[in-house]
């Protein structure tokens, strides 16, 4: 604990991203790539701010930490000083220009350079739209990412959440960034439980405008709505199949809180997974498909467990504490996140699924809901900070921390989106 | 022995009184503006007709709705409990005679939780508390097929607030009659 706030004070950032949102990244990660990323040449004619856009990227995935350019411009055809850069502490450089072309799109071009071997790594160049701007930052982020860490970037994908403003709800589906959010469904009835399906463009969510909870999909291309599940009592907790054909559900139509299998179409009949006296809920699926971890009580209070998802017998994955809630499993398959209700606080906790060994990750006390990133890298939760509900992005070992601040009202039920195809 | 001999004729005589007076819990209201308007098939409901001004009970199915929605019907709970309190026993009694006077009325048990604790569990609990109403309902002689559990979980509290008031006025199940 004390460590992490050593490491809070040595390395908090604020950076402005836009005047709307504000990313704060805080914390000191173990092995950071220092890398400076130049002022694009013509950006202070675009709309966007491509360098430094790239740079948030870059910083909230706790991999990469900023070295100072003293607001040099660079493009990317310019040879660099590596000398200099070495000097200033930079292993990697990101050059660039954004030009406006005659039809009114912008040409955006880059160019990566390994500063310590005085190497190009790569350039690239697009011509998109205004509005495609921010999306071709993300863009460079993932290829600098890419090519630095070996991993796959998750700058680009998408990520959904709700916000509460006085009486109105509103489903967001925004960049991961939480920047360019759209709303997907806007009602004076709560709305829970955002779930990507694993297509990029569904989502299913929990609804409830009839007066009871519902399970509804939307595609967010197309704004049209598809009711899925309205049987008997309430219907909660959707969690898609890692091929998109089916949905694990909660549903109280045989009396009580149990977990089903329905067919994305709609239309069939349910499949009952598994058979308890006890509340199950909070399904959820491992990426290959093969099992599902969920909540039960059916040992006397909430705790988390796992079965095969085509059904067998339940094993139980978590043994300390009273209350361990909202399982996810991260795509590689190493990680438990969960939350955990310790002396009245809920907190977000990270089991390494090999040994078992558990971590609290956080130094909040209303966490909830976390949601890995498609790269198994970062974590999505909501919490609260200073009164007001916020969603934060966390790397998996809890040091490097990103605030997405900005939407007014409270913001919850965070889930991060797939890679984009 | 005469002292408890009168004191015994008073207290029969009183509690016959209060029997005639019990309108199954609903209030009389006076709906029509003063006519006398009663609905000969209401069974179950008692009306005191008369003259001298005495107001009638409009008993129309929404009328009816409209009043027991009036009375009390909300159930509260201890955390992290769905056991009903015997202290509410007469409630489910009096709700349940009014449900059983029409097989036609369909009624929704809404479960609900204090703000502790995630949502989806919540809703499970908040679905605990709806269901052990139902039960008892049906217990007391309601056809199942004239109720619906639902749980809303933590997401429409009554009371803002956060104070342990606040949170037990959270912890409810309510008899919604839509």
């Amino acid at each position: 604990m004390n460590k992490f706030l050593l490491g809070f004070l040595l390395g908090f950032l604020s950076l402005n991203v836009s005047a709307q949102f504000r990313v704060e990244v805080s914390g000191v990660g173990l092995t950071q790539l220092p890398i400076a990323v130049v002022t694009f040449r013509g950006d202070d004619a675009s709309p966007q701010k491509i360098g430094s856009i790239v740079l948030s990227d870059l910083e909230r995935s706790g991999q990469f930490r900023a070295v100072d350019t003293g607001g040099i411009l660079l493009d990317e055809v310019a040879r660099p000083e590596f000398s200099n850069w070495r000097q200033k502490g930079a292993d990697a450089l990101v050059t660039g220009s954004v030009t406006k072309l005659a039809d009114g799109r912008f040409d955006v071009r880059f160019r990566l350079w390994d500063a310590v071997r005085g190497l190009d790594l790569g350039a690239h160049s697009y011509a998109v739209s205004a509005s495609e701007l921010r999306l071709v930052a993300h863009r460079v982020a993932d290829f600098v990412y890419e090519k630095l860490t070996g991993d796959k970037g998750v700058f680009s994908t998408r990520i959904a959440y709700v916000s509460k403003v006085g009486k109105v709800y509103n489903l967001w589906v925004a960049d991961a960034d939480g920047e360019n959010a759209l709303s997907a469904l806007k009602s004076t009835e709560p709305i829970i439980s955002p779930s990507w399906a694993p297509n990029g463009s569904d989502l299913a969510y929990v609804s409830f405008e009839s007066r009871k909870p519902e399970i509804w999909v939307r595609d967010v291309a197309s704004v049209k709505p598809r009711l899925l599940a309205s049987f008997k009592g309430s219907n909660s907790a959707p969690a898609w199949s890692p091929d998109g054909k089916m949905l694990a559900v909660t549903l109280t139509r045989d009396g009580g809180s149990q977990l089903y299998l329905i067919d994305a179409r709609g239309g069939a009949e349910p499949k009952r997974l598994a058979q308890s006296s006890s509340i199950d809920t909070e399904p959820t699926f491992t990426s290959d498909g093969k099992t599902i971890y969920f909540v039960s009580d059916r040992g006397g209070s909430p705790q988390i467990y796992r079965m095969p998802s085509v059904g067998g017998n339940p094993e139980r994955v978590t043994f300390s504490g009273t209350y361990n809630i909202s399982p996810t499993v991260s795509a590689d398959g190493r990680w438990l996140a969960y939350i955990s209700r310790v002396s009245g606080a809920f907190k977000l906790h990270i089991m390494d699924l090999a040994s078992g060994a558990v971590n609290a990750i956080t130094d909040t006390s209303a966490d909830e809901n976390p949601s890995f990133s498609p790269n198994s890298r970062l974590l999505i939760y909501a919490t609260q900070q200073q009164g007001r509900e916020a969603l934060m992005t966390t790397t998996v070992d809890g040091r490097i921390k990103a605030r997405l601040a900005g939407q007014n009202g409270d913001i919850r039920e965070p889930d991060w989106g797939p890679m984009q195809k | 022995m005469k002292r408890l001999m009168f004191a015994v004729v008073t207290a029969v005589l009183l509690s016959a009184c209060g029997s005639a007076v019990k309108l199954d819990n609903v209030p009389v209201e006076d709906k029509s503006g003063g006519a006398n308007s009663t609905n000969a098939g209401a069974a179950g409901m008692n009306t005191a007709v008369g003259k001298g001004g005495v107001a009638g009970v409009d008993l129309s199915q929404s009328a009816r709705d409209d009043a027991m929605r009036a009375t009390n019907r909300i159930v509260y709970f201890d955390y992290d409990s769905y056991v009903i309190r015997p202290e509410f026993q007469s409630v489910l009694e009096a709700h349940a005679r009014f449900i059983k006077s029409d097989k036609n009325r369909k009624v929704v048990l809404e479960g609900h939780t204090d703000e502790r604790g995630g949502r989806e569990y919540n809703l499970a609990l908040g679905q605990k508390r709806a269901e052990a109403v139902r039960r008892a309902i049906v217990l007391l002689g309601v056809a199942d097929n004239q109720l619906e559990a639902v749980s809303f979980g933590k997401e429409k509290p009554a009371a803002l607030g956060g104070s342990e008031a606040d949170m037990e006025k959270n912890r409810r199940a309510e008899i919604s009659y839509r």
